[in-house]
């Protein structure tokens, strides 16, 4: 499995917002996207995702074979918003994106205790905290497989503990063979780990 | 997309790959600035010629003096559909081939349509004052039109909600597009609610009814009115190019001005 | 498909939707009429089915640009459009769309024959408008969900929808009320009017979701 951008340029409201970032990224390997607010961190993460049109260049997927044709089916996207219905249950929710997304990895009661929130699905999502929150999405990724994972702010509103027990998560999908590309200031502390720093090349 | 018209910016990096879709907008500005005038005066002549002709033309022997505010009406009525089937054009030219020029084209031939319809159910309702004896009927053509005019200010409501001209531009591709597949539907409903109308009179199978002393004119007066159209048209785009320029040059001296601070 | 289906119709029923609201408006439009018009149960009787459509089209256009704003705001849209190689984006409109009409509009349908009594038309004409009503109102929907598609990113298009989608549910207007009247006017004819609606409705549902999608996935932003 290979993940690559060529020269790939983002523009947001008809304005550049980066150009020229190119990498290539193979199983087991995870990239860092860093740089101050506004280098164009969470365009680069829609367009690699394909939410967002590319300006120019490209992104390449292959070796995905029938279950992952292409980008759009191989990724998990957990952007700043978390995609939850805030009145339905935590249960209730990642059932729904079990079922929806497909390709059906761990329970959503397995996936819930990952995170350290296997005591409270019952709840209505809207009642959690913003932690609580961001960790209950985060056990959207887990709930169906996907190879690739584009995590934009992943641990925004995490404490140290959860950062911590996100970051292993990570490196269990790593040995897995799954490819990371993650805006976030983490370190992972894992080998194969790149980084990339944005900001700096556009204009 | 919206960035295609950003040419005035000094970069480099973005200017390679994108010389023919710049080189466009460009050539076309050369282009409407030299065929304005030579357009706009021939529209003058045609339409002043036409209008010369109508008031020679002989009065209609039913409906007097009042026929020939027909000469003004029909010309309207079918630039009001002309436009629309041009913006549907140009739509198709932003979905399909994404074409600058075509969202540039659409959203300015928008507010000229709705001006000529309106125009057209103007002089619809005064040539109806001495015929049916009322400002409005609910007959079936001056219905279809008077829904032609709220889509079209349901488009232009709907460019100028959005501030991102790429993206206002494809929304309005959208919507013209679902409102011209849905033209026929509507004409066929109205024609179905209520046909108390005379047929249509102009281009029959079997020939022109009224008369061609009345034809000539009436021909003359709509290439007038569809120069004009065109002329308005070509200066719209023009303004429109001008304006997305000044955007795009806005943008980019803040952008400067936060570098210079830094 | 189904899940989306259950997901959005269990979001419609619980707490903090606007299912009641839209039935509520339903009911007060069309008991404004008789004030407007008077309470002369003859004319009533006459113009009741057209005031059940009209109250039913607007009630039905309360609510549509949540349709996708509501995911578009917690994020979930993005999810939804990525999953387009598995569940094409348009299948998942339609798929949204039965659910938004299931839980808003057909309560709306359900208590139209209550105000049909109110308006005095006679039991052919309360059949004839509910079963038009449940055939038509799909359609407005469907179209409904173009507009709410392209005002999906304005922060006020409520309104904006109600002004894009009015003029093109005029034809659906025209032949719903056509057949309500045909059953009870004896001259006018109700199926062809009715085989109409149908097929304004099959037609839409078509061109609806198709064209939504296409605005959903260039509202990126």
């Amino acid at each position: 499995m290979r993940f690559a951008a060529e020269d790939l340029g983002g523009e947001r409201g008809g304005e550049p917002v980066f150009a020229g970032v190119s990498f290539a990224l193979s199983a087991g390997e995870a990239l860092l996207v860093t740089g101050p607010n506004g280098a164009g961190k969470s365009t680069l993460l829609r367009v690699l995702c394909g939410l967002l049109p590319a300006s120019r260049g490209g992104v390449r997927f292959s070796g995905g074979g029938d279950e992952w044709p292409d980008m759009a089916s191989a990724c998990h996207y957990l952007g700043h918003r978390n995609g939850m219905k805030t009145a339905l249950s935590v249960t209730e929710n990642l059932v729904f994106w079990q079922d929806f997304l497909g390709h059906a990895h761990l329970s959503p009661q397995e996936a819930l205790e990952m995170v350290g929130l296997g005591e409270i699905g019952h709840l209505p999502f809207g009642y959690l905290s913003t932690g609580q929150r961001r960790r209950a999405s985060i056990a959207r990724l887990l709930v169906s497989y996907r190879p690739v994972w584009l995590l934009d702010e992943p641990t925004s509103g995490l404490d140290r503990a959860s950062e911590a027990q996100f970051a292993e998560l990570m490196g269990v999908h790593l040995e897995d063979g799954g490819i990371i590309v993650a805006a976030t200031h983490l370190p992972l502390g894992l080998d194969g780990v790149r980084e990339l720093r944005m900001g700096e090349r556009v204009e | 997309m919206g960035s295609g018209m950003t040419d005035a910016t000094p970069q480099a990096s973005t200017l390679s790959g994108r010389l023919t879709a710049l080189a466009n907008p460009t050539r076309f500005l050369a282009l409407a600035d030299r065929l304005v005038p030579w357009l706009g005066a021939t529209a003058l002549v045609v339409v002043a010629g036409g209008l010369y002709l109508a008031f020679a033309a002989p009065e209609d022997y039913q409906q007097g003096i009042t026929v020939r505010i027909m000469y003004i009406h029909v010309p309207f009525a079918w630039l009001a559909m002309f436009c629309y089937s041009l913006m549907a054009a140009a739509a198709l030219g932003t979905l399909v081939w994404k074409h600058p020029l075509a969202d540039v084209a659409l959203k300015s031939a928008a507010p000229i349509g709705a001006a000529f319809t309106a125009l057209a159910l103007l002089t619809g309702s005064i040539w109806g004052k001495p015929m049916w004896g009322t400002w409005w009927v609910w007959d079936a053509r001056l219905t279809s039109v008077f829904v032609l005019f709220l889509m079209y200010l349901g488009i232009i409501a709907l460019t100028r909600a959005m501030d991102d001209p790429g993206r206002s531009a494809r929304a309005a591709a959208i919507l013209t597009l679902v409102g011209f597949i849905n033209i026929p539907i509507i004409k066929f409903s109205v024609d179905w609610w209520n046909t108390l109308h005379q047929p249509a009179s102009v281009f029959r199978l079997d020939g022109p009814t009224i008369h061609t002393s009345l034809l000539w004119p009436l021909l003359i007066c709509a290439l007038g009115f569809t120069l004009l159209f065109l002329t308005l048209h070509l200066m719209a785009m023009r303004a429109e190019i001008w304006r997305r320029r000044v955007i795009a040059m806005r943008r980019l001296s803040a952008r400067a001005a936060e570098r210079a601070a830094r | 498909m189904l899940a989306l289906f259950l997901r959005e119709a269990r979001l419609g029923t619980r707490a903090g939707s606007g299912a009641l609201t839209g039935v509520l408006f339903f009911l007060a439009v069309v008991a404004v009429i008789p004030f407007g018009v008077g309470p002369d149960l003859n004319l009533l009787a006459r113009i009741g089915p057209a005031i059940l459509w009209i109250g039913a089209l607007l009630a039905s256009l309360l609510g549509l640009e949540r349709l996708f704003q509501a995911d578009r705001d917690d994020g979930s849209l993005d999810l939804l459009l990525l999953a387009g190689s598995r569940h094409m984006t348009a299948l998942t409109v339609f798929v949204k769309c039965l659910a938004h009409w299931t839980v808003n509009v057909l309560p709306l349908v359900v208590v139209a024959p209550l105000l049909g009594l109110f308006m005095n038309v006679e039991p052919t004409g309360i059949m004839a408008a509910t079963l038009t009503l449940a055939v038509g109102t799909p359609a407005i929907t469907f179209i409904g969900a173009v507009g709410a598609a392209l005002a999906v990113a304005l922060p006020r298009g409520g309104l904006l929808v109600s002004v894009l989608i009015l003029p093109l549910v005029i034809p659906v207007l025209i032949f719903g009320v056509a057949a309500a009247r045909g059953a009870i006017a004896d001259p006018d004819p109700f199926l062809p009017p009715f085989l109409i609606l149908a097929a304004l409705t099959l037609l839409f549902a078509v061109i609806g979701p198709l064209a939504a999608a296409l605005a959903l996935r260039w509202s990126g932003d």
